[in-house]
């Protein structure tokens, strides 16, 4: 089996209402090689929220498909993403996770360089020409492709992508949404988590946009909330799952937990409902009472093709992932919150992030669990051919816990990976 | 209680970490206040950040620790089932400070857990608030700070560190 294997990779047939997914997807090392270059290589990546870098010279510095980013606020306010590389020789320039610098200097033969990557010096100019501060081969690289909407922002490595604007497409309309809970705009709050699965990263993919899983693989979690809430029930009532074209794909519900902005819970007693009932009242003034219900009221799992996950559930949670292995990835999770939050707020918000959220919480380590154990199943590969993510197929509007997201998914990363027609697959979902 | 010295401390910690080894977490529970906290920051975190500002791992009131024993206790903690095996090392064990109440303690740990025919490693510092003002030594604060940059590739807290 590789990559351009005969096999298909999905077989579709809306009439009988299958979608399958072979198992080799997940463990065959040339269809991860090939991942490199037909998905991560061609897409938007998420790199990083402007609110990380809120000063001129502040930096980080990420991996993002395995290349290493300087991300940067230049002297004049402008965000730069750079390949932290040294045109001189190649060393990595900038070895901190973070901070803020007036320049940056690559230790190796000493090249200093501005933070919008301009050579600013480099000992023993006197043997180099007298233009060759000014030649743009001596700066530190830009990435190919570098863009943001609403403060995330994104790279990417083919020159010849499409804008980001038109690659996020109907994934927009639910950003704006989640950045309409407030119009002071939103922050990443300190602390990142950081951990890995021992599994493929389009498990995470799945789990992210799965609504099917919740009620079993969460059991204790929802034990637990049943303490915070009395059991109350008024927060559910259902909802869609949404194809946003592009691989992009949304679930959009009602849960009973607690939503900072802004659906109060008993457990957060009387001044929580106070400031909850402000912060509605404020949404409806400013977008009226049907959008302020959409904002306030709905989650949303918003999954924007390959590998970055919104989450507006209890918490807001922005998440990117990439594989390292065919069974191995590495995730970055972080918490977003409006700027204008009140400290009561603030502090219920991370409460509430964590009692679900990240590996430490109630749910996520039974996620990774989960997805870990997919992966140990996939060793069953060559016998065992097949996963089946059909439910919910051919309904007019499919629940959020039906598998629609996962058609979304599957198809797009299905269309970049064959691009040719492919013998066997009797068609693609649409 | 004055009087406490670094060997009473030693023998609490030990014994503590005995109990998490053996899965009696409901034991282990009763080794903490009613207004106890425990709490893994993000490893990109100041060691005295403060989980109402900053995202942690976990960040554990009284009430919701007991929610954890709870939980790791039912065989629908999925990540904990079966039990994995730990064993924890708990070293360089000081006394950093004292008032009437309680003690400050600070010491290494090393815990070992093992899952499915995986082993991973988790180490750094603990940091203890221990109230000296009841019968016997009790937990009013754990902060464990993680010496590791995030958690890779142990990739989550699923036991009690």
């Amino acid at each position: 089996m590789d990559a351009n294997s005969a096999e298909p990779a999905l077989l579709v047939d809306p009439a009988q209402r299958i979608f399958k997914v072979a198992r080799r997807n997940f463990v065959d090392h040339d269809i991860f090689e090939a991942e490199k270059a037909r998905i991560f290589d061609r897409c938007w990546l998420y790199l990083g929220h402007s609110s990380e870098l809120p000063k001129p010279g502040d930096f980080i510095t990420r991996t993002v498909a395995g290349r290493n980013i300087l991300f940067t606020r230049d002297v004049k306010g402008r965000l730069r993403a750079l390949m932290n590389t040294c045109p001189h020789r190649g060393a990595q320039v900038c070895r901190e996770r973070k901070g803020n610098a007036k320049s940056f200097q690559c230790f190796y033969h000493g090249w200093t360089f501005s933070a919008d990557g301009k050579l600013r010096g480099q000992p023993g100019e006197e043997s180099y020409p007298d233009d060759f501060k000014s030649r743009s081969t001596s700066n530190m690289q830009p990435v190919p492709r570098y863009e943001s909407y609403r403060d995330f922002n994104f790279v990417s490595f083919d020159p010849n992508i499409v804008s980001l604007e038109q690659y996020l497409g109907n994934a927009k309309e639910y950003l704006d949404v989640i950045c309409g809970q407030t119009d002071a705009g939103m922050s990443i709050v300190a602390g990142s988590q950081e951990y890995s699965i021992r599994a493929n990263w389009k498990l995470l993919t799945e789990n992210s946009i799965d609504g099917y899983h919740a009620v079993t693989t969460h059991a204790s979690y929802f034990d637990i909330l049943m303490n915070t809430t009395d059991n109350m029930s008024s927060g559910t009532g259902g909802g869609f799952g949404y194809d946003l074209g592009g691989g992009h794909a949304v679930l959009e519900y009602g849960a009973p937990w607690g939503r900072p902005v802004a659906q109060w819970i008993p457990g957060w007693g009387e001044p929580g409902k106070a400031e909850i009932a402000r912060l509605y009242d404020k949404l409806v003034a400013q977008h009226g009472k049907d959008r302020a219900d959409r904002i306030a009221l709905k989650n949303r799992n918003l999954f924007i093709f390959p590998n970055l996950v919104v989450n507006d559930i209890m918490a807001l949670t922005v998440r990117t992932y990439f594989p390292m292995a065919p069974d191995y990835m590495v995730i970055n999770a972080w918490a977003l919150a409006p700027n204008d939050e009140t400290t009561w707020a603030r502090k219920y918000r991370l409460n509430n992030f964590l009692e679900f959220l990240g590996p430490g919480g109630f749910a996520t380590p039974d996620d990774a669990e989960a997805l870990e154990h997919c992966q140990r199943g996939f060793k069953n590969s060559k016998e065992a051919l097949w996963n089946d993510i059909s439910k919910g197929m051919g309904k007019e509007n499919p629940s959020h816990n039906d598998e629609l997201q996962m058609r979304a998914f599957w198809t797009q990363w299905n269309r970049l990976m064959f691009p040719g027609p492919v013998p066997n697959i009797k068609d693609v979902a649409a | 209680m004055n009087a406490v010295n670094r060997s009473d401390v030693e023998d609490f910690l030990f014994a503590e970490a005995d109990l998490l080894d053996q899965w009696r977490l409901p034991e282990w529970l009763t080794l903490f206040t009613e207004d106890a906290k425990y709490e893994v920051p993000c490893t990109d975190l100041a060691p005295d950040a403060s989980p109402d500002t900053s995202l942690f791992y976990i960040a554990d009131d009284r009430v919701r620790l007991g929610e954890r024993v709870k939980r790791l206790m039912k065989r629908t903690a999925h990540a904990e089932f079966p039990h994995s095996r730990t064993s924890r090392i708990v070293g360089n064990v000081r006394i950093r400070g004292r008032t009437e109440r309680e003690i400050d303690v600070s010491c290494v740990f090393q815990t070992l857990r093992t899952k499915d025919g995986t082993t991973d490693l988790y180490f750094g510092t603990s940091n203890y608030k221990l109230a000296t003002d009841g019968e016997g030594l009790k937990i009013r604060e754990k902060r464990c700070l993680l010496g590791s940059e995030g958690l890779r590739p142990s990739g989550r807290i699923s036991i009690v560190l």
